[in-house]
Order: C-alpha cells, then sequence, then structure tokens
C-alpha cells in the first residue's frame, strides 16, 4: 500500500513487512467476508420457496379436438398444447433435418405425435407467437407467426423463416392418464 | 478505554432490563426448549408429535394461514406423507372452463386449509369467541412459547370467589383467567405415532415447539449461520485490533 | 485542481477530468485527524455504516413488499418464510433501526460531552440534529409498514398529535391519513416517505462530512489543532480504528440478527393490524420513549405535544445556550457531573415512557421531564459561574505529558 508509506511517522523497515503482511491477510479475510455477505442479498432475488412449489402445472386434455389448440399456463409462461391432425403430422415429419436451423427430428420433440407440446414463447425476443385460434395467421409453414419480428415456426413448432434462432422450448410433462399431463 | 467499556456495558444493561422491566401478567411456567441457546435446533421428532397434536386437535378450531403443506417436509415427512396430509382437506379452485369454482383435494403447495370459511362462522361455532390463527401465535405472545405452554396446561379451578361466566373456562395463565377456549388436551389426547407417552405435559410441550416452529420456521438456519457469521467476524475483529495496534505503534 | 501528481497514468487521466481520486487524497491521507480521539469518535462512522446497511437491506426487502393494507402484512411474513434469506434481511432491517438509533444516540452524548456543538461546529451539530429528525420520521413510517397491531395503533396515535393543534389540527389528521383513519392510504404514502428519506438522509450526511471536513474533527481535550504536532492523518490511522470499530459493533449488531431477533420488538406486531382492536399496552418504538414520556408528563394535549417537540428543538439552541467557553467536560468539573445527570434522567424518562401510565410514575415522569427542561438553563448559569480546570496548551503537549505519567 502507497498510502503506508507515505506516512510522516512511517515504521522502521522489519515492522513495515511484518505490518504489511497483516495488512494483506486482514484485507484477504476482510474482502472474502464482505463476498460471502453479498450473497444472501443476490439469492433473496432468485424464485422463492411458494414459487417454486407452483413450478408443475396438470392439464386435462380430453376435450380437446383433432386441430385444436389450447394453451395453458406454466410458472407464468404460456404453453401451447395442440392437438395435430395426421396431415400436420405427416408435414412434420417429413421436412429433411439438415435443412432446419435448429436441426431436430419431430419424434425427437413429442412423447406422442399427436400432441405437441411446447412454450409459447419466440425464441427471438419473447413475444407469444399467434397461431393458437383459428382465425390466428400460422405462417407458411402452418404452425406459428410471431407478430413482433415476423419469425415463422412449422407444425412441430420449430424455426423455419424469421429472425428467431432456436426451436419453440419443449417443457418438461409428461403423461399422468392418456388425457392428462403434468407439465413441469 | 476500561472506563468506555464500563459505561457501554452499564448503557447495554439498561436497555435491556428496560423492556424485560415492562412485561407483567400471571407467573409463567418456565420450560427447557430444545431451540434455545445459540446452539439451539429444532427436535423434528418433537416436531411430528406437535404436528400430530395440531392436526388431532388444534386444527379443529384454529386456522394456521402462513403456513403450507410442503413446509411439513422439514419436519422429515416423505413427499408422499406430504401429500396426503394436504389431501385430506377441500380447497375451492377455479373457474373451470364452464365458468365454475369447484372443489379439489388440496396441494403441498396451498397453505393449510383453515377449519372455517370466515371470521363469522368461526364465532358462530364457538360461542362468539374467535379462535385465533396460530401461524405466529408464540411469536404474538408476551413470554412466548412459555406462556403458550402455561396456557395449554394452565386450566384450573378457579379460586375462591371468581365468577366464570357460561360457557367459559378458568385459566390460570390468561390475562383475567377467563378464556373462551375449552381445556383443549389431556392425558392420553392423542395416541403418539412413535410411543412416546401423551402425558398433557408432554402433549403441550410437543405442539408448542411445533407453534414454534410455524412462527420461525427459519430458526436452525438463522442459528447454524449466525455461529459461523459471529465466528468469523471475531477472527476478523481480532486481526483488524492486531492492525490497529501495529499502525498506531508509532503513534503512541 | 491540487499540484499532486498521481503515479498511475490511468489514475491522472481521470483525475484531470473528474478530480475523484484528489478528493479522496484529500478526504483520507491528507485530512488531518485530532491525533487523541478516544473510541467515542468511532460512533460517526458506526452510523454512516448503519445508514448504508440500512438502505441496502431495504431496498432489497421492497423487491418483495406489498404496501396494501390487505396484503401488507402477509408479504412481510413471505419474505420471512419464502424468499431466500428473506428473514436475514428483514432483521437486519428491523435490529439495525434499533442499532442506528443505539449508534446516534452514542454520537449525540459523546457531542454533548465534549462540547463538540460549540464554535465553530454550530452549523456540524444543526446538520446532526437535522439527520437525527428525519431518522425518527422515518422509523416512524418503517415501522408502519408491516401493520401489524402495534403498527396501526403506533400510527394512529402518533398522527393523532397533530390534532392538538387548534382549528387547523384535525384537517392536518385528515390530511396525514388521507381518509377518516389511518387506512390504506395512510399506508401507501408511508411506504412512498419511507423509500424517499433515507436518501434525503444521505444527503444531509453528506453536508454534515463537509462541514466537518471544513471545521475538524473535534476532540477530548476540547482544544483546537495548532499545527502539525497535533494531528495524524485520517488514513491509515483512523480507518483502522473505525474499521476495528465495526468488527466489535457488527459482532453485537449480528449477535441480536441471529440469536435475539425480536429484542427490540413487539409481540403485538406479529398480530394483523386491527381497526377494531387496540392491544392493552401500546408503547412506542424505544427510541421514542423519552419523548413519549415527555408528551404523557403534561395533562394538557397541546402543551404535551409542544414540549415533546420542544425537547429536540431546544438542542438547535445548545451552542448558544451553553455559555463557557471550555469544550470539554474533562476540564468542567460540575459539568461534568451535570451531564450525566441528564444523561440518567434520558434514560428514566425513557424506563417511564415504556410502563403503563398511572400510579407514582407519573409525579416521576413529571420531575424528570422539568429536570430535562432545567438543564439547559442551568448549562446556561454554569458557564458564568463554573471554574475550569487549566487547559493544555496543545493536543501534542497533553499526548507528551499523559505518556510520561
Amino acid at each position: 500500500m502507497a498510502e503506508t508509506s507515505t506516512s510522516p511517522l512511517a515504521s522502521p523497515p522489519e515492522g513495515e513487512t511484518r505490518r504489511d503482511f497483516l495488512l494483506y491477510a486482514t484485507t484477504a479475510v476482510g474482502v472474502a467476508g464482505t463476498a460471502m455477505a453479498i450473497w444472501p442479498f443476490i439469492d433473496s432475488m432468485n424464485p422463492a420457496a411458494d414459487v417454486l412449489a407452483l413450478s408443475s402445472t396438470e392439464v386435462d386434455i380430453s376435450h380437446v379436438a383433432v386441430g385444436q389448440s389450447i394453451t395453458v399456463t406454466w410458472r407464468g409462461k404460456p404453453v401451447f398444447i395442440r392437438h395435430r391432425t395426421p396431415a400436420e403430422i405427416a408435414a412434420a415429419e417429413a421436412v429433411k433435418v439438415s435443412d432446419l436451423r435448429d436441426p431436430e427430428t419431430d419424434a425427437s420433440r413429442v412423447q406422442k405425435p399427436e400432441w405437441l407440446i411446447v412454450i409459447g414463447i419466440c425464441t427471438h425476443l419473447g413475444c407469444v407467437p399467434l397461431g393458437q385460434k383459428p382465425a390466428d395467421p400460422r405462417g407458411e409453414f402452418g404452425g406459428w407467426f410471431c407478430p413482433c419480428h415476423g419469425s415463422q415456426y412449422d407444425t412441430s413448432g420449430r424455426i423455419r423463416k424469421g429472425p428467431a434462432p432456436l426451436n419453440l422450448a419443449v417443457p418438461p410433462y409428461k403423461f399422468l392418464t392418456p388425457t392428462s399431463i403434468r407439465i413441469g | 478505554m476500561r472506563k468506555f467499556l464500563l459505561s457501554t456495558i452499564a448503557a447495554g444493561l439498561l436497555a435491556a432490563a428496560t423492556p424485560a422491566l415492562a412485561h407483567e401478567g400471571p407467573a409463567l411456567d418456565n420450560q427447557v426448549w430444545s431451540w434455545q441457546g445459540v446452539f439451539g435446533h429444532y427436535d423434528k421428532a418433537q416436531l411430528r408429535r406437535g404436528w400430530q397434536v395440531y392436526h388431532d386437535i388444534c386444527s379443529n378450531c384454529h386456522s394456521m394461514n402462513l403456513v403450507a403443506y410442503r413446509n411439513l417436509a422439514y419436519l422429515g415427512f416423505t413427499a408422499d406423507q406430504v401429500k396426503a396430509f394436504a389431501a385430506e382437506k377441500q380447497v375451492t379452485d377455479g373457474p373451470n372452463d364452464q365458468g365454475e369454482m369447484y372443489q379439489r383435494p388440496a396441494r403441498p403447495s396451498d397453505h393449510f386449509v383453515p377449519p372455517f370459511p370466515n371470521e363469522q362462522a368461526a364465532r358462530v361455532a364457538n360461542n362468539g369467541a374467535l379462535p385465533p390463527d396460530l401461524s405466529l401465535m408464540v411469536k404474538a405472545r408476551h413470554g412466548g412459547p412459555d406462556y403458550v405452554y402455561s396456557l395449554l396446561t394452565g386450566f384450573t379451578d378457579p379460586p375462591a370467589g371468581h365468577v366464570v361466566p357460561d360457557g367459559m373456562y378458568y385459566n390460570r395463565a390468561f390475562n383475567g383467567g377467563n378464556i373462551g377456549m375449552p381445556p383443549p388436551i389431556a392425558d392420553d389426547a392423542v395416541t403418539y405415532a412413535d410411543g412416546t407417552k401423551a402425558t398433557k405435559q408432554q402433549i403441550a410441550k410437543d405442539v408448542v415447539s411445533f407453534l414454534n416452529w410455524a412462527a420461525e420456521p427459519e430458526l436452525d438456519q438463522r442459528h447454524a449461520l449466525g455461529v459461523k457469521v459471529i465466528g468469523f467476524l471475531i477472527v476478523l475483529t481480532a486481526m483488524f485490533y492486531a492492525l490497529k495496534r501495529k499502525i498506531w505503534a508509532d503513534v503512541h | 485542481m491540487s499540484g499532486y501528481k498521481f503515479e498511475n497514468k490511468a489514475v491522472q487521466w481521470f483525475d484531470d477530468r473528474l478530480p475523484l481520486f484528489t478528493v479522496l487524497r484529500h478526504s483520507t491521507t491528507d485530512y488531518p485527524t485530532p491525533r487523541n480521539l478516544n473510541y467515542w469518535w468511532n460512533f460517526g462512522s458506526l452510523a454512516l455504516m448503519m445508514l448504508v446497511i440500512m438502505i441496502l437491506t431495504g431496498v432489497f426487502l421492497v423487491m418483495n413488499y406489498t404496501p396494501n393494507a390487505a396484503l401488507a402484512f402477509d408479504s412481510v411474513e413471505r419474505i420471512m418464510r419464502d424468499v431466500n434469506y428473506g428473514w436475514l434481511i428483514r432483521y437486519m432491517h428491523a435490529n439495525g433501526a434499533s442499532m442506528f438509533f443505539i449508534v446516534v444516540y452514542i454520537h449525540i452524548f459523546r457531542g454533548l460531552y465534549y462540547g463538540s456543538y460549540k464554535a465553530p461546529r454550530e452549523v456540524l451539530w444543526w446538520l446532526g440534529l437535522v439527520i437525527y429528525l428525519l431518522m425518527m420520521a422515518t422509523a416512524f413510517m418503517g415501522y408502519v409498514l408491516p401493520w401489524g397491531q402495534m403498527s396501526f395503533w403506533g400510527a394512529t396515535v402518533i398522527t393523532n398529535l397533530f390534532s392538538a393543534f387548534p382549528v387547523v389540527g384535525d384537517y392536518i389528521v385528515t390530511l396525514l391519513w388521507g381518509g377518516f383513519s389511518v387506512a390504506n392510504p395512510t399506508l401507501n404514502r408511508f411506504f412512498s416517505l419511507h423509500y424517499l428519506l433515507p436518501f434525503l438522509i444521505f444527503a444531509v450526511v453528506f453536508l454534515h462530512l463537509v462541514a466537518l471536513h471544513t471545521v475538524k474533527s473535534n476532540n477530548p481535550l476540547g482544544i483546537e489543532m495548532k499545527g502539525p504536532q497535533d494531528s495524524i492523518p485520517f488514513h491509515p490511522y483512523y480507518t483502522i480504528k473505525d474499521l476495528y470499530g465495526v468488527g466489535v459493533f457488527l459482532i453485537v449488531y449480528l449477535a441480536f440478527v441471529f440469536f435475539a431477533p425480536n429484542f427490540f420488538g413487539e409481540p403485538d406486531n406479529y398480530i394483523p393490524a386491527n381497526p377494531m382492536v387496540t392491544p392493552p399496552h401500546i408503547v412506542p418504538e424505544w427510541y421514542y420513549l423519552p419523548f413519549y414520556a415527555i408528551l404523557r408528563s403534561i395533562p394538557n394535549k397541546l402543551a404535551g405535544v409542544i414540549a415533546m417537540f420542544s425537547a429536540i428543538l431546544i438542542l438547535f439552541f445548545l451552542p448558544w445556550i451553553d455559555s463557557s467557553k471550555v469544550k470539554s467536560a474533562k476540564f468542567r468539573p460540575i459539568f461534568k457531573q451535570v451531564f450525566w445527570i441528564f444523561v440518567l434522567d434520558t434514560i428514566l424518562l425513557g424506563y417511564v415512557g415504556s410502563q403503563p401510565p398511572g400510579g407514582p410514575l407519573v409525579l416521576i415522569g413529571q420531575i424528570a421531564t422539568a429536570v430535562y427542561f432545567l438543564f439547559f438553563p442551568f448549562l446556561y448559569l454554569l458557564g458564568k459561574i463554573e471554574k475550569p480546570r487549566a487547559l493544555p496548551q496543545s493536543i501534542s503537549a497533553a499526548v507528551l505529558k499523559s505518556e510520561k505519567a
């Protein structure tokens, strides 16, 4: 420390080294303590216990007819559940994976081919794409169309056109019965 | 320096004595609690027994709105046990797709389901008295756990000349003596799953421990972290002191 | 600005554009501090640290607090139960308020004992009192936010103080409440002001420090520094001494936080606010108790309120009330006794304020109130008649003498 040596009452050299050692040790311990003290404050901004407890949603899908879509909420986000038609399944499976921006087979994105379950958030900048209602534009690939910047998704929720880099994410889910699922 | 220390200690004692002097009331039956002291922590077997008492007896009249079923996992119950405790009660959810509210079994993420839908219903069922919520009971009374223990075990015959109105009971720990709550516990009021003999005192102690946990669920973490933090600070302060001595050596 | 050149080129470059490092140098290594400050001088830096801790913990609490009468209580309990380390941050904030006042009270009484309010430090003293008043307002509004029984009824009682003023009193109270009782609008405005005032305090603390660096620290001898032999640079001597104080203080403060977090609190504040039921024994937080006792000692409502406010406002005139030219109680044998009587009287008032009204305490409270106010005219007379002991020639002379002894 330059400041200590400028003090008008500086110690003799030997005392100086011992003092320096103590100074460095104390500084190290003090800095370590401060760093540890910061953690509780940072951690308090993480999801709280009650938020984590709500991290799964059970959905009854028995009333969703073929060709229909529903939107449910999971962790405050929209999840698209689409009961796909055979034509949509065929279209999704026919795509050449190597042509895709984010190469994934349709089979790796579904547990049962007739049910597509994806998080309805555009991977570009977080808007909710259109395509859930019959009147909505679905883009050139029959999936979803994001109104913010024109990203287009296919019937497997894969990005096909526009600025988004990735496919719509598939949340963790499980079929509890053939007609009900638990997301999360 | 010595004068400084002495006056600081004197001022500290005065400050400490002031609130302590402020509270008076019936004498308390003070107990030894496992969580007292710097190294104190909850006895989880005791908390589970206390939960059984709360579940079988208290929860018939008293709500505990701030505690969720998921919190019971801390007492050592498995996820399935917690789910089963929650599923005993029905909660109103909805509206569903038909626009109707519906009943479903409570889930671990739900808070304890209260015994009465609202304050008025609770009063009607309890002779006009409102059984208070127990979430913070231990923190919300002077004397804390000792007070609640004294209250639970304080039902006796009234002293000569003391009039107990109809529908009320005499309790020596309760301010004024007359309480609306009937004596809630007696010997063998519960049969413990772990085989502990259920004397009145044992039941009271267990349920007060559970209530203390309900009020201060962070206590174990607080004490454990506190010991580490204070230990660290003692080391750091000693280093500061040594450095101070070194730096000041040429001034004195 | 200064002729000083920093070795580090980047530092020098920045300093030529914004003299941050020059200012830092001036207030640390270049800043001359009396060489004889004792540990009572640690409490200024401790107070600053408490202010920082309060603002920091407060900012993080607000991330999870809901200022709504229907939700506030539960949101605080959610902080205690569900938010990661929420209990730690809240207990640090709640106990921090008490610790902040302990530190500031010691700081004020230290100023009183060593005559730190006297010329040329009158404005420094005023700024300190302004900080103290702002602290009282901030702490009061903060105590309302958990919306427990004591929050609610404390707010009711304190705001009702203003109803003592003739004609406009009721109008003022309605204005403070934003309604016809303490309710949601009151909570919302208190929350807004509780967040604002600490930053105002921070600004006044800055002025307090500017004034301090202009007039320099007083010291236990109460005589001014006459030359370099009387002073040492603030850094490293007082930085390390302050840090040592910080360590000791944190041990005490955090021992409360971890092992007796509700020591300064009232159990009734763990009962949600109920506008229909007043708790049997209403007490303000301990740091208001002496003034609360003064309020209750005077049987007339308006006179009581005026006396309570005067008890603090009179301190602004202290630099002129005290007519003695000698600062430190060290050299004023009678003042030294009177000072301790004043301290004990304040503590006695605090005790009276904590007790339920009635009984012999009423008379004791009235006597203690009289003693409190008589202290000031007596101080004026004392300066005229007291014979101070001989002052040392300089700080260094006194230090050398004590080292020989």
